[in-house]
């Protein structure tokens, strides 16, 4: 295997996590209680109702906002116990968490092979280095003939791929999808799914999904819930995806 | 590291390119205006380059002939000849009027500037200095040289108040401050055209005249007559030009005509302050406003597209925040996409002006150093245009990209 697509080791853990809006009578409180741990290689369901705080806990996960307490563990590193550890958290998205969104949100002005190659380069890696990386990934994903197209040529399965190549290039020990799967038909989320799955177990990446997507529920073995800001776990069906 | 903002441009180039032109259309009116204030000086400049002089002799106490009118007795240049340092001293008078050119199918109305001249051939002061055709004014009288700015030929006749003149010679770029094509005709032609009353006004002169005991006394024939004679002549130029030995100091020539003549002399530095701070200032002032303005409103529209740009990427500014793009890359592609964009602008503009600047009736006068000084102001424009849109970049939350 390329060396740049060596096993990440890490997961992530979250203990306690909580988050408040606003102050006194008119505090809300979105999360109350999350506990999460995804194993290096997993990936789970988070699953819930409109206004039961995913996208609040989406964004606490991805270093968005800053949780109003609890403790958030990235591998072996303590990124949040009731404060920020971590002073660039710029750098800890860029480099830390992977970010894979409903739409796919390319950059259209910058070709496949950019797209993906722009973190590394963020990072501080040369072009070229990038963009080799960018390739093995886009060959991973079997998306590589189309390195040079602009992403509007792309096809919806095509650019979701591209954009799970981007949210893995920077081999980040975990990976945040906010509902990858919602503007595919049943085949292709099928797909998406699948290639997140493989993906996980080639780079031990830890990925959580958010979805409402029935089609995709039953092929995760473990999954979240979460309701009124409180998170329940419970064994999913693990269909098998071949 | 790529650049974003060229990968942007090169995308949507046909917006950027489109946008330029646009931009660079009123960048090409602020060139030219800027051209035309350079036109105008150099205008000035002209007109004392192709007067010949060192020394301008005028009436006491004003700024003549060109920013006032002045009045000196045509003998006085005999004064004049006879100081140290004189070289040449010519008499010349200068009348702005409308000029028209006769003999065509329909008679044409030209503003020009005629000068009247002693012809004493090239080199003398006040002659025309180089011509670009036919020869220069040898008869006292009805001979003239015009400008082609003109729009005048060899061989044109032009009425110059009664009398008809042809068209001996013409020049080149022999215009007055004011940019109106000169006209050179013969010195006592001139004259004769400044002070010229018409007919019904001569008559009724003369009958003043006559009934005026004290210039028409009883027993005293001869004196009505010479009364009469002095009111229809001219004996007065407007300046002496002067040339001074070689080598010679101008102030040092100049003093002693001051002091002796009890003239006002002014050498060609002040002369040349007479014309750009005094006679074009008013003029000048009024381009420095249009220039303002325009750099105002380039300003605007440049922080208008760019700010509309931006609002048009905000999810893929959320993006590259979310995935942790630096501000400072996002403010630069933000940046260099306002400067692409004033670059365009500016070689559109200059190109512009270039090319419609001969079109102008008066001289645009575009030169490198105000060129390069536009590019300057151009760039700076946009660089301060494109912080309205950095700043919205930069409010950007990256949530905007997760949603919910």
């Amino acid at each position: 295997m390329d060396k740049q697509l060596q096993t990440a080791t890490t997961g992530i853990q979250i203990e306690g996590l909580r988050k408040r809006y606003g102050k006194g009578d008119t505090a809300v409180d979105a999360l109350k209680s999350v506990d999460m741990a995804v194993a290096p290689g997993e990936v789970v369901g988070l699953i819930g109702p409109s206004g039961s705080g995913k996208s609040t806990l989406l964004k606490c996960l991805g270093a968005i906002i800053e949780p109003s307490a609890g403790r958030m563990t990235l591998g072996a590193e303590v990124i949040y116990d009731n404060k920020w550890k971590i002073n660039d958290l710029r750098a800890l998205r860029r480099d830390k968490i992977g970010f894979v969104f409903q739409a796919p949100y390319l950059i259209p002005f910058l070709n496949v092979t950019d797209n993906v190659a722009l973190l590394p380069m963020l990072a501080g890696t040369s072009n070229r280095e990038s963009r080799r990386q960018a390739v093995a990934l886009l060959q991973a994903l079997e998306v590589e003939h189309r390195a040079e197209a602009m992403p509007s040529q792309l096809s919806g399965g095509e650019q979701q791929r591209v954009a799970i190549a981007r949210g893995l290039v920077n081999r980040p020990p975990v990976i945040l999808a906010d509902e990858p799967t919602a503007p595919l038909d049943s085949e292709r989320a099928l797909a998406v799914i699948r290639i997140l799955n493989e993906m996980a177990q080639k780079f031990g990446t830890a990925i959580i999904v958010v979805t409402h997507d029935e089609k995709i529920i039953p092929t995760f073995k473990r999954i979240y819930h979460i309701r009124d800001g409180i998170t329940y776990e419970e064994a999913g069906e693990g269909r098998d995806l071949r | 590291m790529i650049s974003l903002a060229g990968r942007d441009i090169l995308h949507a180039w046909g917006k950027f390119v489109f946008t330029g032109i646009g931009l660079g259309l009123l960048i090409g009116v602020t060139l030219t205006m800027a051209g035309v204030y350079r036109g105008m000086v150099d205008d000035a400049k002209v007109l004392l380059d192709n007067s010949g002089a060192d020394l301008w002799v005028v009436q006491q106490g004003t700024l003549g002939p060109y920013a006032e009118s002045s009045s000196i007795y045509d003998d006085t240049y005999r004064g004049i000849l006879g100081m140290t340092g004189v070289a040449r001293a010519a008499n010349v008078t200068y009348l702005t009027m409308q000029v028209r050119q006769v003999g065509g199918v329909t008679p044409r109305d030209v503003r020009a500037m005629v000068v009247g001249i002693t012809p004493d051939g090239p080199g003398h002061p006040g002659q025309p200095g180089f011509l670009v055709q036919g020869r220069h004014i040898t008869r006292g009288h009805y001979e003239a040289v015009a400008d082609i700015a003109g729009g005048f030929a060899l061989g044109d006749r032009m009425q110059i108040r009664r009398n008809l003149y042809t068209v001996v010679g013409l020049t080149r770029r022999m215009v007055s401050s004011g940019g109106d094509p000169m006209v050179f005709i013969p010195l006592k032609d001139a004259q004769e055209a400044q002070f010229l009353k018409d007919n019904d006004a001569i008559v009724r002169q003369r009958a003043r005249t006559a009934l005026n005991p004290a210039l028409n006394p009883p027993g005293m024939p001869g004196m009505l007559d010479a009364v009469i004679t002095s009111q229809s002549t001219n004996p007065y130029v407007n300046a002496v030009l002067v040339q001074i030995d070689s080598g010679a100091d101008p102030e040092a020539v100049a003093e002693p005509i001051r002091r002796w003549k009890r003239l006002t002399v002014y050498t060609r530095t002040q002369m040349e302050e007479i014309l750009i701070s005094k006679l074009i200032a008013t003029s000048a002032k009024q381009i420095g406003m249009f220039l303002v303005i325009l750099a105002l409103v380039s300003a605007a529209i440049v922080a208008f597209i760019i700010y509309t740009l931006t609002l048009g990427k905000i999810r893929e500014i959320a993006v590259l925040k979310l995935i942790g793009t630096k501000n400072r890359t996002i403010s630069a592609m933000i940046l260099q996409q306002a400067l692409a964009l004033g670059f365009i602008g500016f070689v559109v503009g200059k190109i512009a002006a270039t090319f419609w600047a001969p079109f102008f009736p008066k001289y645009v006068l575009l030169t490198p150093p105000d060129a390069l000084r536009g590019f300057v102001a151009v760039m700076v424009i946009c660089a301060l245009a494109s912080v309205l849109a950095i700043r919205a970049a930069l409010k950007v939350d990256p949530a905007e990209a997760i949603g919910g």
